[in-house]
């Protein structure tokens, strides 16, 4: 078991020394949600003054959205790392050690949790420049970032699940660009619930992103609902479950196809 | 002494390929041990049995004495593969590659530092060890992949066309690395090359693989002292009937295993050169044209031409294409 872990954390280490190592890589990491929060912050700011909007600011509102949103779109490209790998040649040589299997996704997991952690974290900072302020203080946040890790976990297991299976760049980058906006629109992200129209509240009853989205909401926003905080997270913690048994079945596949 | 690799009808087929039909290996302790094939022979596909990556559909086979197939995990810590592809991750840097690579063996802590330490040495990577490897020169690159193949201290070495696509020089010291592991420190290795000529430098015994079978297997000097004799190669003019061809050298009693493919013919002689003349005259005779006509000591080149059937170099061109 220690071996296991220790193992998971080496490949965890790897990918974050990468990272770091790449100078426009952390840039483009920390700035894109820094302009989706003041994008859309600027843009839809009167959105506070459509009738049936609670609240009295906007940025605050979509702050725990963006955190979210932010962790579909970076996690979605997690895969990326294995068909590198898989490329070089890495993949087959790590495969021929004694390693614990679990390790190469679940040290990949790692990586992609502990870089999200953090950019939400930057997220909310930024919000608070704006002139956010959060409820329930640490513990509001501490449940945001858990959802945006929870969700950006189970999108990097489902990323790298493709990547194993389909083996090809394009084939990744199309699914994450087909995928990544639609689910996050069909969520309140942008809009209060009750202002979308009926169609998409239903969608978003049934949409990981939304259940992300609630529960970070909920827990830094006023008058928060601890019932639907807790079986949001609930709900995230089986889709982890199911992406990450995903995710080692497609490596199982990818052994079988060479 | 048991073997260290031992490989019974082994056969593998991707899709309509068969990769692999019937392949049968024994590989003694301590001895480096050429497996030969032109591209698409299945020698890749038989190192990725052997070192646990891929499974045979039917067959068995063992590595240090130990299952392939029932104890993969046992096998693997036994073993050391330094694979056709790079290998290292390129972002990072030789000694993070080697320090990674000793973890996932379980090797840790100061144990650890002492063996990466001995490997950039022996490699002469020292200098080098905390760039990444992004910056490294092929043949660098080449030299951290077998670092990171013995890191563990494996009894079992596969190197998969180590040299394949390095400079000449490069390919000489590489060589010379690969002669001293099996000398100094008793490892087996097992190598496959499609270059004739590292299979007759490094390997103490080869197996030739042709169409995913071994169709010979001996050391080079009793594999090509068994041809007895010279080869001689003739080139005609233009593709003339088989039929032809042998009717027409028939009659010449020093010439034996005459064999013809399209324009080119193919002969064995006790004495290449005293045959020569009597081959030009017979064919002229017979009123074939000859382009050009050669002579050559007994090589490995001949060997796969005699067991496969088709020169090496043909097979290994129409398998790449």
């Amino acid at each position: 078991m220690t071996a296991a872990l220790r193992q998971t954390w080496q490949i965890n280490l790897r990918y974050l020394r990468a990272f770091i190592r790449q100078p426009a890589w952390v840039a483009i990491a920390l700035v894109q949600p820094i302009i989706w929060l003041l994008l859309f912050g600027a843009l839809f700011k009167s959105v506070v003054d459509i009738p049936g909007f609670l609240g009295t600011s906007y940025i605050a509102f979509l702050t725990p959205g963006v955190a979210v949103m932010t962790a579909v779109m970076s996690a979605g490209w997690n895969g990326m790392g294995f068909i590198e790998d898989m490329r070089r040649g890495v993949l087959d040589r790590v495969l021929v050690t004694p390693l614990w299997r679990g390790a190469l996704n679940a040290g990949s997991l790692l990586y992609a949790i502990i870089t999200l952690a953090l950019q939400v974290l930057i997220i909310v900072g930024i919000g608070l420049l704006a002139g956010a302020s959060f409820k329930n203080g640490v513990a509001g946040v501490a449940v945001l970032v858990l959802v945006a890790c929870l969700l950006g976990g189970s999108v990097a297991a489902l990323s790298n699940g493709l990547a194993l299976v389909a083996k090809q760049r394009e084939t990744l980058i199309g699914a994450v660009t087909f995928v990544t906006l639609p689910i996050t629109f069909l969520s309140f992200t942008f809009m209060q619930k009750s202002l979308v129209p009926h169609w998409v509240q239903s969608v978003a009853r049934y949409n990981p992103v939304n259940w992300a989205v609630e529960a970070g909401r909920s827990a830094t926003g006023a008058h928060t609902d601890w019932a639907l905080v807790g079986s949001r997270i609930g709900f995230l913690v089986l889709l982890l479950l199911v992406s990450a048994t995903i995710a080692t079945r497609a490596f199982n596949a990818y052994q079988r196809s060479i | 002494m048991e073997d260290a690799i031992l490989a019974r009808d082994l056969r593998k087929a991707y899709g309509k390929v068969q990769a692999l039909d019937g392949l049968d290996l024994r590989v003694a302790r301590g001895t480096i041990f050429g497996l030969l094939g032109p591209n698409g022979a299945g020698k890749s596909t038989t190192v990725k049995i052997l070192t646990t990556l891929s499974r045979p559909d039917s067959g068995e086979a063992r590595v240090a004495g130990v299952d392939v197939l029932a104890h993969p995990q046992r096998v693997r810590r036994a073993i050391g593969v330094v694979g056709q592809r790079p290998g290292s991750a390129e972002e990072a840097t030789g000694r993070e590659n080697l320090v990674l690579q000793g973890e996932l063996y379980g090797i840790t802590g100061g144990e650890l530092k002492r063996r990466v330490g001995e490997v950039l040495e022996r490699f002469d990577l020292r200098e080098a060890a905390d760039r990444p490897v992004r910056t490294y020169s092929g043949g660098m690159q080449r030299r951290l992949d077998v670092a990171m193949g013995l890191v563990h201290q494996p009894q079992v070495l596969f190197l998969d066309e180590p040299t394949t696509g390095l400079d000449p020089e490069v390919r000489a010291a590489l060589w010379s690395e690969i002669e001293r592991l099996a000398r100094d420190e008793q490892m087996t290795i097992l190598l496959t090359t499609h270059y004739l000529e590292e299979a007759d430098r490094l390997a103490s015994d080869l197996a030739i693989v042709d169409r995913g079978r071994v169709v010979a297997q001996g050391s080079p000097d009793a594999l090509k002292s068994e041809l007895q004799g010279d080869a001689v190669h003739v080139e005609l003019a233009a593709s003339e009937p088989a039929a032809r061809i042998e009717a027409a050298l028939a009659r010449i009693g020093e010439l034996t295993r005459v064999s013809v493919d399209g324009r080119f013919v193919h002969a064995n002689a006790t004495q290449g050169a005293t045959a020569v003349p009597g081959v030009l005259a017979a064919l002229e005779s017979a009123g074939v044209k000859v382009a050009s006509v050669s002579m050559a000591r007994p090589s490995l080149d001949e060997v796969y031409l005699r067991h496969a059937g088709r020169r090496f170099e043909d097979a290994d061109l129409k398998e790449a294409a």
